[in-house]
């Protein structure tokens, strides 16, 4: 495949380098021209030097497989998928962002797939805090929808109920129920959660510290 | 009109008191403070708000979604292309209008729906005005 790589920082480049050793022919657009030489010294004669939105009329872009655009600024990413969808017709675009709410809008603008890592750094850090119950594993739907464990706490009203019992918001689905030793099984209205269970469930976005409050029964303290 | 003005330079600030001063409700916004000390006139009354206008919560907070109009006019093309589409996307705003100094790039985003203008192009019409008594 060709792929242009727009940002030659450090997640540019080791994703230059990770894409070339699979055999891909790779473009790095790099604005800054020593960057963009120490790139070309380590990795070859695969840099442009510009400004990515400014570039992609001189990088082949309209035969390009694949645009990712992975600068430090959403915005610029933005710009650079934007343009490669919708002028050269690029069939995949990829964008890093780091404010995660810029998901959505990525999206609506035809951006193919985002990268947030702030997200995964904070889902990360989540799931090696003790005070959080709830981890985000996966959004859905452009963030319309999240998928999320939440460890049931001593204490919480929800121990020993039916799930059919439970006051659980609209829209909400709990689709597993994993014990304390790690054994998944399946939710069904009839399973009851212990205390230490984790339950996995699918919520609409705004009603997860609903969902967090009705499993471990205590007001919502999360930071997002 | 409500207006929304994201972007406190020589453009926005002027802008925002010419509009005040014909009596609509301005909101001019910046990710500086000094850019109010600087640019906006004495007489402006309209509301000056620090916030970056990419981030959609910053739109949210200084009610982009009740304005009629909101304005791009920051130094980046890409933010004010972006934060334009927030406002019009997301937000719903009826007239966007937004700064693209690349003619190319304002002639695509244009092509997309956003208001565009772009001064090197504005500057050259006039300049061609001015030199040859060409009107285009």
């Amino acid at each position: 495949m060709y792929i242009i790589v727009g940002g030659g920082g450090k997640v540019g480049y080791y994703l230059t380098k990770g894409l070339l050793e699979e055999g891909h022919e790779v473009l790095v657009i790099e604005e800054d021209p020593r960057r963009a030489e120490q790139i070309a010294d380590e990795l070859g004669d695969i840099v442009l030097v510009g400004k990515a939105e400014e570039s992609l009329g001189d990088a082949g872009t309209s035969r390009a497989d694949m645009v990712i655009a992975v600068t430090g600024d959403d915005e610029d990413n933005l710009a650079v998928c934007q343009l490669a969808k919708v002028r050269y017709h690029v069939p995949r675009t990829i964008a890093r962002i780091n404010n995660p709410r810029n998901e959505a809008i990525f999206k609506r603008l035809g951006i193919d797939a985002t990268v947030s890592a702030t997200s995964a750094i904070l889902a990360q850090i989540e799931s090696e805090m003790p005070t959080y119950h709830a981890i985000p594993l996966l959004s859905l739907r452009a963030g319309e929808l999240q998928l999320v464990e939440v460890r049931v706490p001593t204490g919480s009203p929800a121990v020993g109920k039916r799930i059919a019992d439970l006051a659980l918001p609209p829209g909400v689905i709990v689709t597993l129920v994993i014990s304390a030793d790690g054994t998944p099984r399946a939710a069904t209205p009839d399973t009851r959660i212990s205390v230490e269970e984790a339950a996995v469930a699918v919520t609409p976005t705004e009603a997860e510290p609903a969902l967090r409050r009705v499993l471990c029964g205590q007001p919502a303290t999360h930071p997002t | 009109m409500r207006v929304v003005i994201m972007g406190c330079g020589r453009t926005g600030a002027e802008l925002a008191t010419q509009l005040d001063r014909r009596g609509h409700e301005v909101i001019v916004l910046d990710l500086a403070q000094s850019a109010f000390r600087r640019f906006l006139r004495h007489d402006f009354k309209g509301k000056a708000r620090v916030g970056n206008g990419i981030d959609q919560d910053v739109q949210r907070r200084i009610g982009v979604a009740s304005a009629d109009v909101f304005v791009a006019v920051t130094q980046g093309d890409n933010r004010n292309a972006m934060a334009a589409q927030i406002a019009r996307h997301i937000f719903g705003v009826a007239h966007v209008v937004c700064r693209i100094k690349d003619p190319s790039r304002a002639e695509f985003y244009r092509d997309l729906g956003i208001d565009t203008f772009c001064p090197a192009v504005i500057s050259t019409e006039l300049l061609l005005g001015s030199l040859l008594g060409e009107r285009v």
